[in-house]
């Protein structure tokens, strides 16, 4: 599934066959000397990737006041990072960040791309100043190239983790909403369901609907999908063994609320509902139930 | 060890209740004793209990639904009971679901089940 694994990579180099240019830990005064000049030229280069980043329509779901104050945090957090070389702080803020803006349907592409962009601007600004002394240029990219890479990296995973912490979130709140069973009548249970039916909710339906016959005893148990969208075999499925499972532990179910599309679906898909008991709507189901277990409702005198 | 599953004698039925896991010897002894005594005591329908089964297997699962079937060629209903609500889920997902057997929710249940089919038909 999701752990397909890449075949490790060899470095760069070798495979090229280049000769091997030494790396070395960046010396502090470097690092120093970059940041620097990132400090002196903060507003002319944050203009600059302000300019690239509406050049490119990225974050066109914010406005530019917002770019604004959310890049000069973005490039103060940066340059932050690449002085002290921690990034703790700056994963923070990504996360707050995304948590802000995901709801408002920044994709992932933008935001890794706007960081992206910075490291360009900046590493072009390296370039024009140091154009002269290409020694001192090298030694300066190899301090700031791995940094700004981790920090690209940095926050993308976090964009990426909020994005599925707000998606996990959100799956278990409709797990939980998820579905009642209810008693309408001695021995007559109701099952509304209601959204999308994945296996797993298939399964713990079952399972609840199954415990519920047995707490209350239930003889007849209506199981209304009619706020289920869409249905596929394996739903379908689920949905035929819930029956039979009711049936062995003695109760009838009645399904209702089958829309003209899913009938359809599962007419063409050739499931198996010779067993099912089917009722146009939620109201008839009752009604059926009812009469299967021998009640006989009449109005006791004209309404009021 | 063999281990036997007693059969009372209640009324015009037969109640069989499964105490514990049964090997499948043990099942095939109950098959022959139910449908034996079925005619011997005159009887109008079997009740298997299962309660007690916490695993229900393939062969468990055919085993039942012959019982059921040759008691029905004997002139008797079958009804089973008890099945745990987890048993069921495991049985319909290995796709044994005892079609054409009678079920009810307890002994309780089975012998209402039975008491208002015979009185309709009678």
């Amino acid at each position: 599934m999701a752990n397909r694994q890449n075949p490790p990579r060899k470095p760069l180099e070798r495979e090229l066959g280049q000769p091997e240019i030494p790396r070395n830990e960046a010396p502090p005064e470097l690092l120093r000397e970059l940041v620097a000049h990132l400090r002196q030229n903060r507003t002319q280069l944050r203009e600059e990737w302000l300019r690239r980043i509406s050049e490119t329509r990225l974050l066109t779901a914010m406005t530019k006041e917002e770019i604004f104050a959310e890049a000069t945090s973005v490039y103060d957090s940066y340059v932050e990072a690449l002085e002290t070389g921690t990034f703790e702080a700056l994963q923070a803020y990504a996360r707050n960040l995304s948590e802000r803006i995901i709801p408002r349907g920044v994709e992932t592409h933008e935001v890794i791309g706007i960081v992206l962009l910075l490291r360009d601007v900046l590493a072009r600004s390296l370039f024009a100043k140091y154009q002269a002394d290409f020694e001192k240029l090298n030694r300066i990219l190899d301090a700031y190239e791995p940094a700004a890479n981790r920090i690209a990296n940095t926050v993308a995973v976090g964009f990426v983790q909020e994005r599925e912490r707000v998606i996990r979130q959100q799956q278990e709140a409709i797990r939980e909403l998820s579905t009642p069973v209810l008693q309408v009548r001695e021995r007559l249970l109701i099952l509304p369901i209601i959204g999308v039916i994945d296996p797993q909710r298939a399964r713990q339906l079952t399972e609840q609907l199954l415990r519920g016959i047995r707490t209350n005893r239930a003889k007849v148990v209506v199981i209304d999908i009619t706020g289920v969208a869409a249905m596929d075999v394996t739903v379908a499925n689920h949905l035929v063994q819930t029956v039979e499972a009711s049936r062995l532990l003695g109760a009838t179910v009645i399904v209702t609320g089958l829309s003209p599309e899913i009938a359809q679906t599962l007419v063409t898909i050739g499931v198996d509902l010779g067993k099912m008991n089917t009722v146009g709507d939620l109201q008839g189901g009752i009604e059926q139930a009812e009469k299967l277990l021998g009640y006989k409702v009449v109005p006791v005198s004209e309404p009021r | 060890m063999h281990l036997e599953v007693p059969i009372l004698k209640q009324g015009e039925f037969l109640i069989a209740t499964i105490q514990a896991a049964l090997s499948d010897a043990d099942l095939e002894h109950l098959r022959l004793a139910l449908v034996q005594r079925v005619v011997r005591f005159r009887s109008r329908a079997v009740i298997v209990d299962v309660t007690a089964m916490d695993v229900m297997d393939s062969f468990a699962s055919r085993t039942l639904r012959e019982i059921a079937l040759m008691i029905r060629l004997r002139g008797a209903e079958t009804v089973i009971v008890g099945i745990q609500p987890e048993v069921a889920f495991a049985m319909v997902q290995l796709g044994l679901t005892l079609e054409g057997v009678g079920t009810a929710l307890d002994l309780e249940e089975g012998l209402a089940y039975l008491n208002q089919k015979f009185k309709t038909i009678n």
